[in-house]
């Protein structure tokens, strides 16, 4: 079962560093929000009681669902793009599992949100605004849950998109509007009911909750919940995706 | 397999069928391959070629009928198989920023036996291009590659579907001297094309597939004889009893002229020594004498009455 898969892994995690801006898009990009953001929001613009907010949670927390959805984009167009060129169809004609397959590009994903996460913590370190003490472990714990979740979101995705040169644009237009309605730019409690119930189906509210609490520095058992949310989605997703997915 | 020294064959496939939705893709299929030889599944596009190959590799399931290769059930016994076949498909790509070592050597670990990448390499002429990335390859350097893969576990059987196609000419005999290669290394080669040159020259048995049937079996010559018996002889003579005598011969079914040159049409083997020995004894002086012998591309012609390219 395990047969070529950390050989696997570790070739994708070369072939995706060799893609012009794979490296840049989806490891620098972030980060670079993340410092030119917090500055932005440092200056005198900004009342300074919510500027702290900001700075403290939802800055954070919206920099590391970037993380998770641009691994997630990328895994789309990964996806359609080995499909349409008959690479997967190769890779099956060999004594690789289709499990195995899959989870090389996850956990590729993983390898690429996790060093991702690192730049940013110490980023975070050298030009955040505000002083900064996450619990490492515990962050990229949570990190990497939310990533894997919204992953699952990624195969059912790659499902439905016609062809690789729709996968791009398709994804992102599955996956930005979802920012918009999971608690970090309107709060929850102030959105009329059919979209605050469609807030609450959306799995970047649990993911923005989760990461935000575990930055500052809550504790585990105050975001169970949150967890138990995206297992939740986690498991649906690739019940369906396992129903749909198609090899070419 | 079968007794000493005499070959078996490795693969019995027995009446399968295969429909995609309401396209009926292959009806009622059956042959055998023999151990050690080049086998060829020729036909136009459409015919159902890949989907018989497919189903023979167990990478497709049959709707109907039964497939046994190395006493294996391709579909049942597909990891078991796996080891012992060596494939390579119509169409098929690798990433595009794979390095040709690197491709090599993923297939390697994949396989409980692997040979040498790096001999494979230098046998199939890439050894320069082993930190090559795949998309930077030739259409025939992307295929010898795809051959190294399909040799990487020292395979009993070899699949090879479409190989040549969109190669150029050059290319393409590189290509067929490494197939023919692959046998002499006691291998067994099951092939596709819908070049009938490419099935002629190097298959040592073909079936001709059309509409997902099969219409016959056998080695190109015996294909040949059986639906294509005329020889056609072609001469140039001045000489002024030719026409003549040439009419004369018993063998000869038709003799057409246009001035100087005769084309002769007769039946069998033996027409053309006939139309030699008629020569000689009387005489005649030609300026040119050319036989024209059918090809599998007149025998595609004969059985299904247009040519296999339309
Ligand atoms: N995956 C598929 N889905 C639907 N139809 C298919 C599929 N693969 C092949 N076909 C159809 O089955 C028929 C035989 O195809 P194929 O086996 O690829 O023929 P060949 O290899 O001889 O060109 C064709 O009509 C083709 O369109
Ligand atoms: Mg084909």
């Amino acid at each position: 079962m395990l047969r070529g898969l950390w050989k696997l892994t570790w070739l994708e995690i070369k072939i995706f560093l060799r893609e012009p801006l794979g490296a840049f898009g989806s490891i620098f990009f972030p980060v670079l929000v993340f410092v030119v953001a917090g500055r932005w929001f440092s200056g005198a613009r900004v009342p300074t009681a919510a500027a702290t907010r900001v700075l403290s949670v939802d800055l954070p927390a919206f920099v590391a669902v970037l993380i998770a959805l641009s691994a997630v984009l990328s895994l789309v167009t990964i996806i359609a793009i080995y499909r349409e060129g008959g690479i997967l169809r190769r890779l099956r004609a060999t004594p690789l599992r289709p499990q195995t397959i899959l989870t090389a590009h996850v956990l590729a994903k993983l390898a690429l949100t996790l060093v991702t996460m690192a730049l940013m913590v110490l980023a975070s370190k050298r030009y955040y605004p505000i002083p900064v003490h996450v619990p490492l472990i515990s962050f990229a714990v949570a990190l990497l849950i939310s990533t894997w979740s919204i992953l699952s979101l990624g195969f059912l995705i790659a499902s439905i998109v016609p062809t690789a040169r729709f996968a791009q644009p398709i994804g992102a237009a599955i996956l930005y509007p979802m920012l918009g309605l999971c608690g970090l730019f309107v709060p929850l409690q102030s959105l009329p009911r059919g979209l605050h119930a469609l807030a609450r189906a959306n799995p970047l509210t649990y993911a923005v909750s989760l990461l935000g609490g575990i930055w500052k520095g809550e504790a585990w058992s105050a975001h169970l919940g949150d967890v138990a949310a995206l297992v939740v989605v986690f498991a649906v997703c690739t019940a369906l995706a396992a129903r749909v997915f198609r090899w070419e | 397999m079968g007794d000493f020294g005499t070959p078996g064959p490795v693969i019995q496939v027995r009446g399968i069928r295969k429909s995609y939705g309401a396209t009926v893709a292959v009806s009622d299929v059956s042959f055998d391959v023999n151990e050690g030889e080049i086998f060829g599944l020729i036909g136009p596009n459409g015919a159902g070629k890949t989907t018989t190959m497919e189903c023979v590799e167990g990478v497709r399931r049959p709707d109907g009928g039964t497939i046994s290769i190395l006493g294996l059930d391709p579909f049942r016994d597909v990891y078991a198989l796996q080891n012992r076949i060596g494939v390579q498909l119509q169409q098929a790509q690798l990433q595009k920023r794979i390095k040709v070592w690197e491709a090599l050597d993923l297939w390697a670990s994949l396989y409980t036996n692997a040979v040498d990448g790096d001999r494979l390499l230098e046998q199939l002429g890439l050894e320069n291009k082993r930190d090559a990335w795949f998309m930077t390859l030739s259409g025939g350097q992307k295929q010898r590659l795809f051959i190294a893969l399909a040799l990487i576990n020292d395979p009993e059987v070899v699949f090879l579907d479409e190989l040549t196609t969109g190669l150029d000419p050059q290319a393409r005999r590189a290509i067929w001297e490494l197939v023919r290669g692959i046998r002499e290394r006691g291998k067994t080669v099951f092939m596709t094309t819908h070049l009938m040159e490419e099935a002629e020259r190097l298959c040592d048995r073909v079936a001709i597939l059309e509409h997902g049937k099969i219409i016959d079996i056998g080695t190109p010559e015996q294909l040949v004889r059986r639906h294509c018996p005329t020889r056609t002889v072609l001469l140039a003579t001045e000489s002024a009893g030719a026409e003549e005598r040439l009419r004369a011969m018993p063998g000869a079914a038709t003799v057409t002229r246009h001035d100087a040159r005769y084309t002769l049409e007769g039946q069998g083997e033996d027409f053309v020594t006939e139309v030699i020995q008629c020569l000689s004894e009387n005489r005649i002086r030609v300026t040119d004498f050319r036989t024209v012998l059918p090809n599998l591309e007149d025998v595609f012609l004969k059985l299904t009455g247009h040519s296999i390219r339309d």
